[in-house]
């Protein structure tokens, strides 16, 4: 922690933090309370859960694309579930879609993405020393961990981990007799999901607070780097529907333990008449979407927050239309709350209903837009710096445009009866959400990782990590297209029963191939991650020459993150390439008063205005150290 | 030293609300969040047909006077230790606690009223529902009565005065909060039934 530059009026109270934070293993690694540390351990949590999800679907890539196979070599693993021939067991292929699935959504890209940067960022870039509350911090991660731990074991019970679905329908769900995984595996699912909604509403508390009241002098909401609006609303969009799946969740808990009939009515299992009666299943899929649509936005937004920060600083020019960025995330935001039914067009569902969901639906295409046509002018005629944290940026966009696109037309009520539930679905949001949220995540990884370890990422290993993984994504995920305009649906354990899709073996067998290529190559990721942590080159303290907060704190911050008074902040974050200046970049930290070369004539007048407030900061600071 | 530290540090926040509070706020957000979810799942379920007619019980009425004195109460005792008065504000505390937890008694005779009317906890989601909204309530108002509890033991270690309110005006906000709450589930009940 110790700086030379440290001015002589605070170095006492340098010494002081010194000496307080003399932590041991326990407080400093484990049970911390210092947000760059829970940060790390979400991003470290979410990597093994990448890992997981990742291999859970090649296992079922191998059963769709070699359905013939014999899997007896994965023995080892899947012990019981390869039966005697060889071939995989059909419910525990359902388990498998639904663990990917869960993992993917919530573990990865929930805690994994917005928990990692939400936390490493937010007070680094805001300039606050650390969360509001510490503490609530350390048990966001903990609850998340726990619920970990619990998801982790249902995975190798007997009778397999949840199978119903990521979205786990009653009342497929709901009853027991329905499949093997509706039984222990959905219990522990849910336990395991009340633990991750604790975590998610702890955390997302906190972001909201901090970013509220703990910004730094100067930081007001006009001059907030696009990241930390982005982790704002993402928090606040968790905030407004995590509970509403925990409502969900509890019904569905009750119907399962307690015998009551929120969602079950008039089933028949084997001939016999279930007792329950007057439930309603629909009223399920309501409630989950009212959060499982605003979680697309929760998974989204961080990565769209993350890319404008990383292509407005390696394309050398201020992010094009900070206003218009900030409008369109709010218009996100706030429409990603009234879009819940289009995942229900076919749950029969008033087709009026349908139209108006439609309607809103379709004007989400307009913000989402706006976004992307002010990344594609970002980039347009800028100084470009291919780094790898740029090419995943520009890979988001690329993935946003194609993977948004099909989203018009399964917006639409009536092409979505042909398509629901079809591949071109799980091709669509595999697209638009799943590689482009995971692009964002590679994107901040490879950007803040000096940041993070003080050290550089290999950049020629984090190149070709990107191209194996961006044309890998797209071997993957374009010809799922074709297949799901044939209209194969999701979830199905084999194609070649059926006339009309057995033609697409040949195909399936190609995806399959693309998908163990793009996952091995994430293992290159891994290696540079590690091996840089502790060999990368030593990292300079502001490498990619950038203008946020973050990069004046030393290369090591310590608890407190800058040693001495917070910075005060003059400018916005994207004076990059400002006429006049003598640099390509001016910190936000930089007075206006200090550039009088570059400064537009509003801001010169600003001046004057900024000179009186420093005026009274150096009379503070003069006042606090007659005190010491 | 260090409080010095913090002072600076508390010159320079643009927004002075204290984060404490404001993450309370935040909570009480989420809790409006999961009733406003049960009670629409109530009104959509409801239209749907196949739904049991059965009586309220009378007690809810008495149940929600109780919450009323007892936010009364805590009124009282925030004002006193605005004042400084600690023994009056231990009294406030006191009543508040005990009116509190009498709630939560009369609470679950109503559970024993609809019993008594045979209307279960499993059966018609009329009824299922009612169970949920008042247990799930009177979980958050447990808590609740732990805070309060928390509050008026640090008033016998002198922590809760004029100059430390911090800690009181969570424990009011976050009952009278509780206490709507109720009221408005009370209400809806009644429109809704």
């Amino acid at each position: 922690m110790a700086s030379a530059s440290v001015a002589n009026h605070d170095t006492a109270a340098h010494d002081h933090h010194d000496h307080e934070h003399h932590d041991n293993f326990v407080t400093k690694y484990i049970f911390t309370q210092d947000h760059k540390m829970i940060g790390k351990q979400f991003l470290i949590t979410g990597m093994f859960w990448a890992i997981i999800g990742g291999f859970l679907s090649i296992l079922f890539r191998l059963q769709l694309g070699f359905p013939e196979m014999d899997m007896s070599f994965l023995r080892p693993i899947l012990g019981g579930w390869i039966d005697d021939t060889g071939a995989l067991d059909p419910t525990f292929y359902l388990a498998l879609v639904t663990m990917h699935g869960t993992i993917m959504v919530f573990f990865v890209l929930t805690a994994g993405l917005s928990g990692t940067f939400s936390n490493y960022l937010i007070p680094l870039q805001i300039g606050a020393r650390d969360m509001a509350s510490g503490f609530m911090n350390m048990l966001s991660y903990w609850f998340f961990f726990l619920s970990g731990v619990i998801m982790f074991i249902s995975l190798f019970i007997k009778t397999g981990p949840a199978g119903g679905g990521w979205v786990v329908y009653p009342p497929l769900s709901a009853l027991e007799q329905a499949i093997p995984g509706s039984g222990l595996g959905m219990t522990l699912w849910l336990v395991a999901m009340t633990f991750f909604i604790a975590s998610s509403l702890l955390g997302g508390i906190n972001y909201i607070t901090t970013v509220i009241n703990l910004r730094t002098k100067g930081m007001s909401f006009s001059r907030l780097p696009l990241t930390i609006w982005a982790f704002f609303l993402t928090a606040v969009i968790g905030l407004l529907s995590f509970p509403v799946l925990f409502a969900a969740a509890l019904l569905l808990v009750f119907d399962r333990s307690f015998g009551t009939s929120f969602y079950l009515s008039d089933i028949y299992i084997g001939g016999e008449a279930l007792p329950n009666t007057g439930g309603s299943p629909v009223l399920y899929q309501h409630l989950f979407w009212f959060l499982g649509h605003p979680e697309v936005y929760i998974v989204l937004l961080p990565a769209l927050g993350i890319t404008s920060e990383v292509i407005a600083t390696n394309s050398r020019k201020p992010i094009f239309g900070y206003k218009a960025m900030i409008i369109s995330m709010l218009g996100i935001t706030i429409l990603s709350f009234i879009v819940w039914a289009h995942h229900m067009f076919v749950s029969g569902m008033n087709p009026f209903l349908g139209s108006i969901f439609m309607f809103l639906t379709l004007i989400i295409a307009v913000p989402s837009a706006v976004k992307v046509f002010n990344y594609l002018t970002t980039l347009w005629r800028g100084n470009l710096i291919f780094t790898p944290g740029m090419l995943f940026s520009i890979g988001l966009v690329s993935f946003f445009i194609s993977g948004g696109l099909t989203g018009i037309f399964l917006g639409n009520s009536a092409i979505d009866i042909q398509l629901h539930d079809t591949y071109f679905v799980v091709a669509h949001f595999h697209l638009v959400m799943g590689s482009a949220s995971f692009f964002g995540l590679m994107a901040g990884v490879y950007h803040w990782f000096p940041k993070m370890f003080g050290r550089m990422m290999d950049a020629r290993l984090g190149y070709v990590h990107f191209w194996l993984t961006f044309v890998g994504v797209y071997l993957v995920f374009f010809p799922m297209h074709y297949i799901g305009i044939a209209g194969f649906p999701r979830r199905y354990y084999s194609w070649t029963n059926f006339e009309f899709a057995n033609m697409y073996t040949d195909l399936n067998m190609f995806v399959s191939v693309a998908a163990i290529i793009t996952f091995a190559a994430q293992f290159i990721f891994i290696f540079n991650f590690f091996y840089s942590m502790y060999r990368g080159r030593k990292a300079t303290l502001n490498p990619w020459r950038s203008n946020t907060l973050e990069w004046t704190t030393p290369l090591y911050p310590g608890h407190g993150n800058w040693p001495g008074e917070i910075p005060t902040v003059y400018r916005w974050p994207y004076d990059y390439s400002k006429p006049g200046a003598e640099e390509d970049f001016i910190p936000q930290t930089v007075p206006l008063s200090a550039t009088p070369e570059s400064n537009l004539p509003h801001e010169q007048e600003l001046v004057k205005l900024e000179l009186e407030i420093m005026k009274e900061d150096e009379e503070v600071l003069v006042a606090n150290e007659s005190k010491h | 030293m260090e409080k010095e530290l913090k002072y600076v540090d508390l010159v320079e926040q643009p927004i002075s609300m204290h984060p404490k509070k404001f993450a309370l706020w935040l909570f009480m957000v989420t809790v409006v969040m999961i009733f406003a979810a049960l009670t629409s799942a109530y009104i959509v379920r409801q239209a749907e047909g196949n739904w049991l007619e059965y009586d309220l019980p009378q007690i809810f009425y008495y149940t929600s006077a109780l919450v009323i004195i007892s936010s009364v109460f805590l009124q009282f005792a925030y004002a006193s230790a605005k004042k400084d008065n600690i023994s009056n504000l231990r009294l406030g505390l006191a009543g508040a606690v005990i009116f509190g937890s009498a709630f939560l008694v009369g609470q679950w005779y109503s559970w024993v009223a609809l019993v008594d009317r045979e209307v279960f906890f499993v059966g018609n989601p009329a009824g299922s529902f009612l169970y949920v909204f008042t247990g799930l309530h009177a979980a958050h108002l447990i808590s609740g009565v732990i805070f309060l509890i928390i509050v008026l033991i640090s008033t016998f270690k002198y922590k809760v005065h004029s100059q430390s309110m911090n800690t009181m005006e969570m424990a009011t906000t976050y009952w009278h909060f509780l206490g709507g709450l109720w009221l408005y589930l009370f209400m809806f009940l009644l429109l809704n039934h």
